[in-house]
């Protein structure tokens, strides 16, 4: 097993359960009505960027779909802004006007999440390319599910990336559904989306699973060959969506995902994992994980109180933002 | 003061180079952008000047406009060029979609400031896919601005406007307007969002934009001639934001209101105009015409019948005056209705 300073792992350990405890709470809360908009809840993915995010500055960029919570708070997006845009408040990150899939913070380099399927594979490699005009050699990631590697963008953004030698990490969670759909009705089986990537000259990856103590070692050198080489990276990681689609609700009921391959994802839970690996090399006890969960949780708990007490958007912000001055 | 003439052609050209000498932040992208032609002659030899501002790119568009709002956003300002309107139909996602609600759905942290040039073929058989005039659908779009020109000074000023301006403009040009031929003044005279009285008359008013005011002008000038009809024409030049209260100021003053639409009638540019006069003042008397709305025939033998041209308007405003036609009327027929003159032998 990889071996990591006792710090870096509990660093790494508080940004897996601020994810998870927060993701908990939208969905707890959800049914109170006031987060009146659709939530894709990243609950059972969030090794993978905080792996990513524990290797970039704030100056490294990245752009997300609608799966985003995850990555916007792995990148340091304020969740206070963010829990304010559930509840589509003026304060939050995108005053209320954007939602749920449309976290945005530019101060920690989260610059957008949409939900059109691929759409922000193009946005990313334009901020790229912008970086590389500048001549300034921080990173843009741009983080897709499996769905967006059958969209044209992908194979169109991937040809130019690699053309003008970009510094983009292509990050590519495969997490088998499309939605309801899996990966066996929608792509070839001897399709691999490493082999696409590699066949247009671009170094490709593919993770088998999420665990965050490969994957931090290996975003942690990826990162530096992409800035030092100036060359675009792309890796997929099979990975694991613990919720609905789309809601705060388990929907295992359906039966769209075998039992077996339910259990065989949950004993991989990576909160979990990394808890138990701490505890069993000494780097934490019972009660130091109660007292790093319950500050979480207080923290919280003020958030949605604040969230709650903020003033709805008025109507003047409908015309205010259509164009700019 | 002198000004000098110019090709439309030119005049797009001059400003773009313009713009990029003076900000290194301007970027001219698109398909084709340095060939042996330059897009008309519009963007010819720009690139063997300024290699680190002008892009051949990849036959992507709608990457093609995410790499650009990647850009924009970022502190460049780039201008896209398709060759044809309806190569930008594969990028419709990112400019419905993003360009267009970035600004807004970010709450006002970005702004997205691009131009997208597109260009309207007509004529010498175009057909189908290559002619159409789609300035209603992006006209649709809360957040883009549509602008377009008639004159080589309109062309010259609002492509600079648009360049300058802090949001997405999409920038028709009119394929017929590029080897016409005008002086271009020393002051910018016009603004996005602004229309202009090209001609005064107290009879009837002409309501039109691109192309079609270059027919408008030939039907005013015969109907002047032969009937004494006095012919007001307003040149809307931007499409979106309209210029609403110079066309419900104008609705006033003459009872009769022509809208010519370069584009098809139904549910287009012309419906618009109507409604907006309409619901600001009853007492007009509004006509508009514009082309079928069917597919772009290719067949020479069909052009005739497809676009409203200087026959069709003054034919109509006879009509709208009840005046009956003195056989002179087919002086304004085109000899060849896919050319706008010799001079024009395609190829596209």
């Amino acid at each position: 097993m990889t071996f990591m300073k006792k710090n870096k792992l509990i660093k790494l350990y508080k940004a897996l359960l601020q994810i998870r405890v927060v993701e908990l709470a939208i969905a707890k809360s959800y049914k109170d009505q006031k987060m009146r908009c659709p939530i894709h809840l990243s609950i059972g993915q969030e090794s993978i960027p905080v792996a990513v995010s524990s290797n970039l500055t704030s100056k490294d960029e990245i752009v997300t779909a609608h799966r985003s919570h995850a990555h916007y708070i792995a990148k340091g997006g304020s969740i206070k802004s963010m829990i304010c845009e559930l509840y589509g408040k003026n304060n939050g990150c995108a005053k209320g006007l954007g939602g749920s899939m449309h976290l945005i913070d530019l101060k920690a380099g989260v610059t957008a999440a949409v939900p059109i399927v691929g759409s922000t594979i193009p946005i990313g490699v334009g901020k790229a390319w912008a970086k590389k005009l500048d001549k300034n050699n921080n990173i843009v990631v741009i983080y897709f599910g499996d769905g967006a590697t059958e969209e044209g963008v992908f194979f169109e953004s991937l040809d130019f990336a690699s053309l003008h030698d970009l510094r983009v990490l292509f990050v590519c969670e495969n997490n088998n559904f499309s939605v309801y759909s899996p990966l066996k009705n929608r792509q070839n089986s001897k399709r691999s989306i490493t082999s696409i990537s590699r066949a247009i000259g671009i170094k490709s990856v593919k993770f088998k699973d999420h665990n965050i103590l490969k994957l931090s070692k290996f975003f942690n050198q990826s990162i530096k060959f992409i800035k030092k080489n100036s060359k675009p990276m792309l890796v997929e990681i099979n990975t694991f969506r613990d919720l609905e689609h789309c809601g705060p609700n388990n929907d295992n009921n359906l039966g769209y995902r075998s039992v077996n391959y339910i259990k065989k994802w949950k004993l991989l839970d990576q909160v979990s994992f990394l808890e138990n690996y701490l505890k069993k090399n000494n780097m934490i006890n019972e009660k130091n994980i109660k007292l790093i969960y319950l500050t979480l949780q207080n923290e919280l708990e003020k958030i949605f109180k604040f969230a709650d007490r903020s003033k709805y958007p008025n109507k003047k912000s409908l015309g205010k933002y259509i164009y700019a001055k | 003061m002198q000004s000098k003439k110019f090709f439309f052609y030119e005049a797009i050209k001059k400003i773009t180079l313009r713009n990029i000498k003076r900000n290194k932040k301007v970027l001219l992208m698109g398909l084709g952008i340095d060939d042996p032609k330059g897009v008309f002659g519009t963007t010819l030899k720009i690139h063997k000047k300024f290699r680190n501002q002008v892009f051949d790119m990849p036959t992507a568009e709608n990457s093609m406009t995410g790499f650009a709002l990647g850009l924009a956003t970022s502190g460049f300002k780039p201008i896209i060029v398709h060759q044809r309107v309806e190569f930008s139909l594969l990028s419709i996602e990112q400019i419905f979609n993003q360009i267009s609600k970035w600004h807004f759905m970010s709450g006002g942290k970005v702004s997205v400031p691009l131009v997208i040039r597109l260009i309207v073929g007509k004529g010498w058989g175009q057909g189908p896919q290559h002619s159409q005039s789609l300035e209603t659908i992006f006209s649709h779009i809360p957040g883009l601005k549509v602008v377009a020109p008639t004159s080589p000074d309109n062309a010259y000023w609002l492509l600079n406007e648009s360049i300058k301006d802090s949001n997405p403009i999409i920038f028709f040009e009119h394929r017929w307007l590029h080897n016409t031929y005008g002086e271009i003044k020393k002051i910018n005279n016009y603004k996005i969002g602004k229309s202009i009285i090209e001609k005064r008359g107290n009879d009837i008013t002409l309501i039109s934009f691109s192309y079609s005011i270059i027919e408008c002008i030939k039907a005013s000038d015969f109907l002047k001639k032969n009937y004494k009809i006095n012919c007001e024409i307003l040149n809307l030049l931007t499409l979106k934001p309209l210029d609403k209260n110079k066309i419900i100021q104008i609705s006033k003053k003459n009872k009769k209101i022509l809208i010519i639409d370069n584009g098809m009638t139904e549910y287009g540019i012309s419906s618009e105009i109507f409604t907006i006069i309409s619901e600001n003042n009853r007492n007009n008397f509004i006509q508009r015409i514009g082309v079928l709305n069917a597919p772009i025939p290719s067949t020479v033998s069909l052009a005739k019948y497809y676009y409203p041209e200087a026959y069709n308007i003054a034919k109509k405003v006879l009509k709208m005056f009840k005046i009956k036609e003195r056989g002179n009327l087919n002086k304004l027929l085109r000899i060849n209705p896919d050319q706008p003159d010799k001079s024009f032998n395609g190829p596209f």
